[in-house]
């Protein structure tokens, strides 16, 4: 049988907020256990929440940038469970009315056609503490700096058809989140963790067959590899006759597989209800208008820009917008040097290979745009040679100063003066009379060996295209 | 010395004046209700907790500031606080064993308004759940005027201490009925403002949506100067009204010509003691004597009211007591042997009966299946409620009727049935759920006992109503009557 894979993913994505989202305590990451956690954060008797507007501003940043309805009016909501490291008994979430309704991303797919996943909502809410199981001598102990982190919940509609497209689109809101400066996305802190709904059903049907949800995924190869053993294990399960169970399951790097989650608890029968200490969430366009002013173009927009205004291909146009500090730096080295095609093929060349080689981030090179450009400049107008260019690169790299700096101090500037060309060319000339006779006699691929013998000559530093002019010349003669 | 032996007696605006005179300090007065609580709570039992040093090391520091001229209302007035708001330092038990070593480490915003001398915490029922008492960890309070009866509830330690002069005036809370109906039994004035008028931060929720605190005192003047101190907004408490405050003080003598009184004929019905209604019947006359207008007014839904009560208050004190786990604070059962034995034994012995069935019925009422049947279905009749109250004020300025059905009612006689229990507050209930303020005053007693007069107001009236009580107040002496064994 052909099976179809459907995959909808929950993302939760820490908002860059100062302090917590219904309290004053710092969010900061890695502070000593229970130092980041004030009494309402820990859930002391009569304590009461306020929201931090900062969270609701970043919230409709986002509902914005995947083009989504932001609502007037939202309602937050009490999820009600027991967890010793959910201190109020409750999680204050938003369950019927959220913030950001239906919206939604659009990924690049292998075959280069772009496909857009529907996103149901995204909704405020608050993260819980931590449970720490070791060190603690058979006993649990609760760190609450996280409760009370304001999170984003994105919610994919079920669109998702390989894990490949579920990684596409896990990456691609990723970068929206950070492209729009709502959340560092640190995966290794927790910061963006995902989800995955996972089911499979043959080929054709309309129904969806019955779904594991793969829980707390915190890399990208993970989310593939989880997906994709739980498709496997699906199928298996299927076609050995038997039934998917809907559960959850975690994912276990180190063994390459999911499990079941140990719990004990059957139906979860969470009880929301509008939390009463909150009053509905109230957003005019005002404060909308305000919180979007300063949203920068979208990674779409810009790719869609660079490689119509730029003519450069989708694919680099893809790769120059894959982080907003890589499509400003490429756009401030197309602006100053006025050459997009030359900026892209360095910027994806020269200094991609040697930022990976460093390990280094596009925002810590040690080649600034205005350097690049600076280089890109000189090769368009002659100076130097791509040869030239990338020796030229290398001291820039080094910190040797700028390229019009490295160029004179080293003398690498082409030359250009036939008069000091001529006398060159004309000694090679005299110096190799069998090749000169067998050029005359009509053997052309000779000239290329004058070429090299002029450029070898003066280091390189000739302009190609008069040294051809020059030798075509000179050894018609 | 006459002067010293009756500071009890007097109104806060005596005691203020008596204080800023220096005809005696706040640390004497302090004293002197310390001593009244020491020799005659024991046959109440209104005080969970009495704080002699921090009273008196207040009183000492309020007596520097009026000395300086830097004293302010209250300062230097010995009060007390229903154990449910919080107080830096002192103990908070709301009524529950579950909180019997929990101490705050922040005071109630009501609690720093106040800036009073604070003699102690009153007893109350568990969480503020119950119209009697009796469901208090720490035992039932006695009703000062018989002791063999309630003194209502949920704040009776409040009530009962302000009606034995143990105390310049307190504080209550009122989530359906718990400030005015032990006013009521008690014979004092109690406040349940507007919803949104007085801060809830370090208040302890029953029932977020209905919980409001408000003053207990002996007379409406008093009621308004702590209620003055009391309302404002609180940035700490997102339910809290940005709306200005008015000088109560200023609003209490106004006349009553014209103003326009409802009588609610849902409220004069079936069930209504025949003593109670007689009483109120009087009072009415002593306001038309007093120039008002008297017409009756209809609040179709009330009958609803105690219903929807009951689904409401337990769906939100379901989740508000969940907090109450055992892991960081409250009580925790001996030796659990595992996370579901800690969460079932903690609670199962820091709560009693009362408490576990409210979570109980709130626990159903919030479940799948039953949410829309119970839970919204109640919302839907909040609305009607209110609707009812908005209709009713388009044509009265005032709502008077009876505050509890009966006078106090023996220790006891209502534990077993808590319908019958919860029917006390059939006439309080509504204004709670339309967000409304309404407050209880004593009128002539029936059988010996104290009896309420309930007026309830429109949304942020309650310089209108402190007004209709105050003057009702110039013309009769029932708010100045003591107890016996009491004076």
């Amino acid at each position: 049988m052909q099976w179809q894979t459907v995959i909808g993913l929950e993302i939760h994505t820490q908002l860059a907020t100062q302090s917590k989202i219904f309290s004053g305590a710092p969010t900061r990451f890695g502070a000593e256990p229970n130092t980041q956690a004030c009494a309402i954060d820990l859930g002391l008797p009569g304590v009461l929440p306020v929201l931090n507007a900062e969270a609701v501003r970043l919230a409709v940043r986002f509902g914005r940038a995947i083009d989504a309805e932001v609502a007037e009016r939202s309602v937050f909501a009490r999820k009600n469970y027991f967890y010793p490291d959910l201190p109020k008994g409750y999680q204050i979430s938003q369950y019927e009315h959220p913030i950001v309704g239906e919206g939604h991303v659009d990924i690049l797919l292998e075959d280069g056609s772009v496909k857009e996943i529907g996103v149901t909502r995204a909704h405020l809410e608050e993260d819980a503490g931590k449970s720490l199981h070791e060190d603690f001598h058979g006993l649990t102990g609760i760190d609450l700096n996280r409760a009370g982190t304001p999170l984003l919940e994105i919610v994919s509609e079920p669109d998702l058809r390989s894990p490949q497209e579920a990684v596409a689109y896990a990456r691609k809101v990723h970068q929206l989140v950070r492209w729009i400066g709502i959340s560092d996305g640190n995966m290794q802190e927790g910061s963006f963790r995902m989800d995955a709904n996972v089911s499979v059903r043959p080929r054709g049907q309309a129904n969806l067959g019955t779904r594991t949800e793969i829980k707390n995924i915190n890399s990208f190869r993970f989310l593939e590899r989880a997906i994709q053993f739980e498709v496997e294990r699906q199928i298996e399960v299927l076609e050995g006759g038997g039934q998917v169970i809907q559960e959850t399951r975690l994912y276990d790097p180190d063994r390459d597989e999911t499990r079941p989650m140990r719990t004990k608890e059957e139906a979860n029968d969470y009880r929301y209800f509008p939390d009463p200490d909150l009053l509905p969430l109230e957003i005019d366009a005002a404060f909308i208008a305000d919180a979007t002013a300063d949203l920068p173009e979208l990674p779409d927009a810009k790719r869609e820009r660079f490689h119509v205004d730029f003519g450069l291909s989708e694919y680099d146009a893809g790769l120059l917008t894959g982080s907003r500090e890589l499509a400003d730096y490429f756009e401030a080295v197309a602006h100053d040097s006025g050459e997009p095609k030359l900026a892209a093929n360095w910027i994806l060349g020269e200094l991609a290979a040697a930022l990976n080689r460093a390990g280094l981030e596009i925002g810590a090179s040690p080649v600034v745009a205005s350097q690049l450009a600076g280089l890109i400049r000189r090769i368009q107008d002659g100076t130097i040679s791509g040869k030239i260019a990338k020796q030229v690169f290398e001291s820039l790299w080094a910190g040797e100063g700028d390229a019009d700096t490295i160029i004179e101090t080293k003398g690498l500037r082409q030359i250009t003066d036939t008069s000091a060309l001529d006398p060159l060319i004309d000694a090679i000339i005299a110096a190799n009379p069998e090749q000169v006779a067998q050029y005359r006699a009509g053997k052309d691929k000779v000239f290329g060996f004058f070429v090299g013998q002029v450029m070898k000559q003066s280091q390189g530093k000739a302009n190609p295209q008069q040294v051809n002019a020059l030798l075509k010349a000179k050894l018609k003669a | 010395m006459l002067q010293v032996a009756l500071m009890h007696d007097k109104s806060i605006a005596e005691l203020r004046g008596d204080l800023d005179a220096r005809v005696y300090s706040s640390v004497e007065l302090t004293r002197h209700y310390l001593d009244r609580i020491a020799r005659l709570d024991p046959r109440l039992n209104s005080f969970i907790t009495v704080a002699e040093e921090q009273a008196l090391a207040k009183a000492e520091q309020a007596d520097r500031a009026i000395a300086a001229g830097a004293g302010g209302p209250l300062t230097g007035i010995p009060i007390a606080h229903k154990d449910i708001f919080c107080t830096q330092g002192l103990r908070t038990s709301c009524g529950s064993r579950m909180l019997d070593n929990f101490i705050a480490p922040y005071d109630a915003t009501v609690v720093g308004q106040l800036d009073a001398v604070v003699l102690g915490k009153t007893n109350m029922d568990e969480f503020a759940m119950g119209s009697s008492n009796e469901t208090s960890y720490y035992g039932p309070v006695r009703n000062p005027w018989d002791p063999a009866r309630v003194p209502g509830g949920s704040s009776g330690g409040s009530a009962a201490a302000v009606a034995a002069r143990l105390c310049a005036a307190a504080t209550g809370t009122d989530t359906g009925g718990s400030i005015r109906q032990p006013a009521a039994l008690c014979g004092v004035t109690g406040v349940k403002p507007t919803y949104g008028r007085c801060s809830r931060w370090g208040m302890i929720a029953f029932a977020s949506s209905l919980d409001q605190a408000g003053p207990m005192a002996r007379t409406a003047a008093d009621a308004a100067l702590m209620l003055q101190a009391m309302a404002g907004f609180d940035p700490r408490d997102s339910t809290s009204v940005d709306t200005p405050v008015p000088d109560y003080a200023a609003l209490l003598d106004a006349d009553l010509h014209g103003l326009r009184i409802g009588l609610p004929k849902e409220y004069f019905g079936d069930g209504l003691d025949g003593g109670v209604a007689a009483s109120i019947e009087e009072a009415i006359r002593a306001y038309e004597g007093l120039g008002a207008e008297v017409r009756k007014v209809s609040l179709p839904n009330s009958p609803l009211s105690v219903p929807v009560y009951y689904v409401v208050a337990p769906a939100e004190c379901s989740s508000n007591l969940a907090r109450f786990d055992g892991v960081r604070y409250g009580h925790r059962c001996e030796n659990p042997k595992d996370l579901e034995d800690l969460y079932k034994r903690s609670r199962a012995e820091g709560f009693g009966a009362e408490v576990q069935r409210r979570i109980m019925i709130g626990t159903y009422a919030l479940s799948a299946g039953y949410y829309d049947a119970y839970y919204l279905k109640a919302q839907k009749i909040r609305h009607l409620i209110a609707d009812d109250f908005r209709r009713a004020f388009e044509q009265v300025d005032v709502i008077l009727g009876p505050t509890s059905p009966t006078t106090a009612f023996p220790i006891g006689s209502k534990m077993d049935d808590p319908v019958a229990m919860y029917l006390n507050d059939i006439y309080t209930i509504a204004t709670n759920l339309a967000g409304l303020p309404g407050l209880s005053i004593p009128v002539a007693p029936a059988a010996g006992m104290p009896v309420g007069l309930q007026l309830i107001g429109n949304y942020f009236d309650e310089g209108r109503l402190l007004n209709v009580a105050h003057r009702l107040q110039q013309t009769t002496d029932w708010h100045r009557a003591t107890p016996p064994g009491f004076e």
